[in-house]
């Protein structure tokens, strides 16, 4: 397992490096110019000098090569030399954001709280809303509960986040004024008002997000449980006089768990990106607005890091998600 | 065995009636026998003609719904296992009354180890502790003739061959000493040569612990070696009940003549299955007015499909469910 583990992950590096590539190339290739934004006055000359200023005037193979070697060698170091106070990184060039002039990782910090809070909470919540509705709408199959839940999940699943989080603002925000249309990143949480104001803000768009992951969640549980269900070892559990409790949640739950784990943990990625139009349509300046903001200012250094990032974020919960198939399921033998 | 002595399982009047979307479909018929302590009851009947469903009902196996048992009585240490409550019933399942099912490779759970699931029903039904248990888990993979049981208790049953995996579901079945055994064709889905050995392991067995065993298979030649007494069961119904002599020697029911006919000859030719009575077992979708088996029977009668056959008397402890049998009839010449 382990070495499995260790290959996969060194083979991990060229996928990487390849996904990359083609990120850069396509943003080299796409159109738009990072200084379409500067006034129009500025002579030719001058434009010239700042896009060099902005390392523009490098050949791509030499900007792609600084790239790598800022993202995985420069911004590490400051990483560790923030957190230990330590010296590595020795001053030396940071990727730095065309349109704020100040290194993109630190941009990222910033927003990262948001997202977590937000869109990590809104997978929590909708794992565990949909853990209990897959078992029982399996287990009750048919049954009132089942067909609310379906019905529900169906909702959730299939009308776009964008349109429920419109629909919740006009309905809570606007005409009933329980919950802030804003969120308000300035806000901390030191006492008790302030942690109110905190959930208050955050409940519509992990309501939103939180649907749409448990309904499909909710779905794969219940399938992966109806499929065990119906299973010879289940009839044994009951020919041997287990309760209904500990057959359905021990043994067929440990089964149906497998699948609906290893969803749950490619679908972490996902959420990352799925996030993005929730945090515009709620205003949560987290990294799913930043990017946007990044796109639409041709922010090159900013879009690239942070596609980087979700790539890595694919490939890790791939690995993630094959080596806890292969330590929930003794069947998987990895060698 | 113990001839005249008060039978450790009643089984009255039975009836299973499944609720699908094609409407009622009627698995089990007023289905009645008992079963003596120490004794081995084997169960013939071609696939489909509700053996399973008849041994599932008894203990509330059967999923309910689409199951229902509408009526009936089975008595099991002085109580009707049909109207006891859930926690009883659990109690004597695995308990008083082990199962062996046909198909290993999918009967035990593939994600626990096969020690973990001997020991629930010792820790269960015997109250043992986790190290107690182990040590009897031992002895059970042990006594079903598992090399190395200590060692073998962590290994998951996809460690384990087909034949061994039958073996463990044996050491499951016997682990809390069940009065009652049912065995529902336990050596159908394993291989010739495995089968004769799961069957001198259960005759070995047997004979050891001394509990009375419900055999369900297909096969009559299986039967032959082990049961004391049959039942052949056809259309959810019991068509013929004989001592096993009697069975092989004076067949009453026509079912049961055909039936004998695929048992392997001494020159070893052996006609596959049942393919000299065409047709297939009835799928009932209303309690039964007529003989069951008219439609294959080569002595049909105009009697038979107007009534249903009772279980008429040959001679002592052997009846047949055939107006051929019923002597009331013969005489009057009325059915011809
Ligand atoms: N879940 C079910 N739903 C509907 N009918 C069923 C179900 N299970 C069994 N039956 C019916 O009961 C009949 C007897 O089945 P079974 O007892 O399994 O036969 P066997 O003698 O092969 O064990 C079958 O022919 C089938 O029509
Ligand atoms: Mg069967």
């Amino acid at each position: 397992m382990l070495t499995y583990s260790i290959r996969r992950l060194i083979l991990a590096i060229p996928t990487l490096l390849f996904i990359a590539l083609i990120i850069f190339l396509l943003l080299l290739l796409a159109p738009g110019d990072p200084l379409a934004n500067m006034p129009l006055t500025i002579p030719p000359e001058v434009r010239e000098k700042m896009r060099e200023a902005l390392g523009l005037g490098e050949a791509w193979y030499i900007r792609f090569g600084l790239f790598l070697w800022q993202f995985f060698i420069v911004e590490p170091q400051y990483m560790i030399d923030a957190m230990f106070g330590t010296d590595l990184a020795d001053g030396a060039q940071r990727i730095i954001s065309f349109q704020s002039r100040s290194p993109v990782f630190d941009t990222i910090g910033e927003r990262m709280p948001q997202t977590l809070w937000v869109v990590g909470m809104s997978y929590v919540v909708g794992v565990l809303i949909a853990l209990p509705i897959g078992i029982i709408s399996a287990y009750k199959q048919y049954s009132i509960f089942d067909q609310l839940g379906t019905l529900i999940s169906m909702i959730g699943f299939s009308v776009p986040t964008f349109f429920t989080g419109v629909v919740l603002i006009l309905v809570f925000s606007v005409n009933l004024g329980w919950f802030p249309s804003i969120y308000d990143t300035q806000l901390r949480v030191t006492d008790w008002d302030s942690f109110v104001a905190q959930m208050r803000q955050m409940a519509m768009p992990v309501f939103v997000l939180a649907l749409f992951n448990a309904s499909q969640i909710s779905r794969y549980m219940r399938a992966s449980m109806l499929d065990n269900l119906g299973q010879d070892y289940v009839r044994t559990a009951r020919a041997k006089g287990m309760t209904e409790k500990v057959v359905v949640l021990k043994h067929v739950l440990r089964n149906s768990m497998i699948p609906v784990i290893t969803v749950i943990a490619l679908g972490v990625p996902q959420v990352f990106g799925g996030a993005i139009i929730t945090e515009q349509v709620f205003k949560v300046n987290g990294l799913g607005q930043l990017l946007i903001t990044a796109i639409q200012g041709n922010d090159i250094p900013m879009v690239m890091t942070l596609t980087f990032m979700f790539a890595i974020l694919i490939v890790l919960f791939n690995l993630i998600a094959d080596i806890l198939y292969g330590v929930l399921d003794p069947r998987i033998r990895y060698d | 065995m113990a001839d005249g002595a008060a039978p450790i399982l009643d089984v009255q009047g039975l009836n299973t009636v499944f609720h699908t979307r094609g409407g009622e479909v009627h698995a089990v018929n007023d289905v009645s026998f008992s079963l003596k302590p120490g004794e081995l009851l084997g169960v013939v009947g071609e696939s489909g003609s509700g053996k399973s469903v008849t041994m599932m009902s008894l203990i509330g196996l059967l999923p309910t719904p689409p199951a229902e048992v509408r009526n009936g009585r089975v008595m099991f240490a002085g109580q009707d296992l049909l109207t006891t409550d859930a926690e009883t019933l659990r109690n004597i399942r695995g308990g008083d009354i082990g199962f062996i099912f046909q198909d290993p490779m999918t009967s035990l759970n593939p994600v626990f180890t096969v020690g973990m699931q001997i020991m629930e029903p010792l820790r269960k039904h015997m109250g043992l502790r986790k190290r107690a248990a182990k040590a009897r888990a031992a002895e059970l993979l042990d006594l079903v003739g598992i090399p190395d049981a200590m060692a073998r208790l962590d290994d998951y049953p996809h460690q384990f061959s087909g034949g061994m995996r039958q073996r463990v579901m044996i050491a499951i079945a016997l682990a809390c000493d069940p009065k009652v055994l049912i065995a529902d064709e336990p050596t159908t889905a394993l291989d010739v040569t495995i089968q004769a050995q799961i069957l001198e392991l259960m005759k070995e067995l047997r004979t050891k612990l001394g509990m009375a065993v419900i055999w369900i298979t297909h096969d009559l030649g299986v039967i032959a070696g082990i049961a004391d007494r049959v039942i052949v069961m056809y259309g959810g119904q019991i068509v013929e009940h004989a001592p096993v002599r009697d069975l092989f020697s004076n067949p009453q029911h026509p079912y049961t003549e055909a039936l004998l006919t695929t048992i392997p000859t001494v020159t070893g030719a052996r006609s596959k299955r049942l393919t000299v009575i065409e047709g297939q077992p009835p799928i009932l979708g209303a309690p039964p007015e007529a003989c069951p088996f008219r439609e294959r029977c080569k002595y049909r009668f105009e009697i038979c499909d107007r009534m249903v056959p009772a279980r008429y008397p040959i001679s002592d402890g052997h009846d047949a469910a055939c107006f051929r049998a019923d002597t009331a009839l013969r005489k009057d010449k009325s059915y011809a």
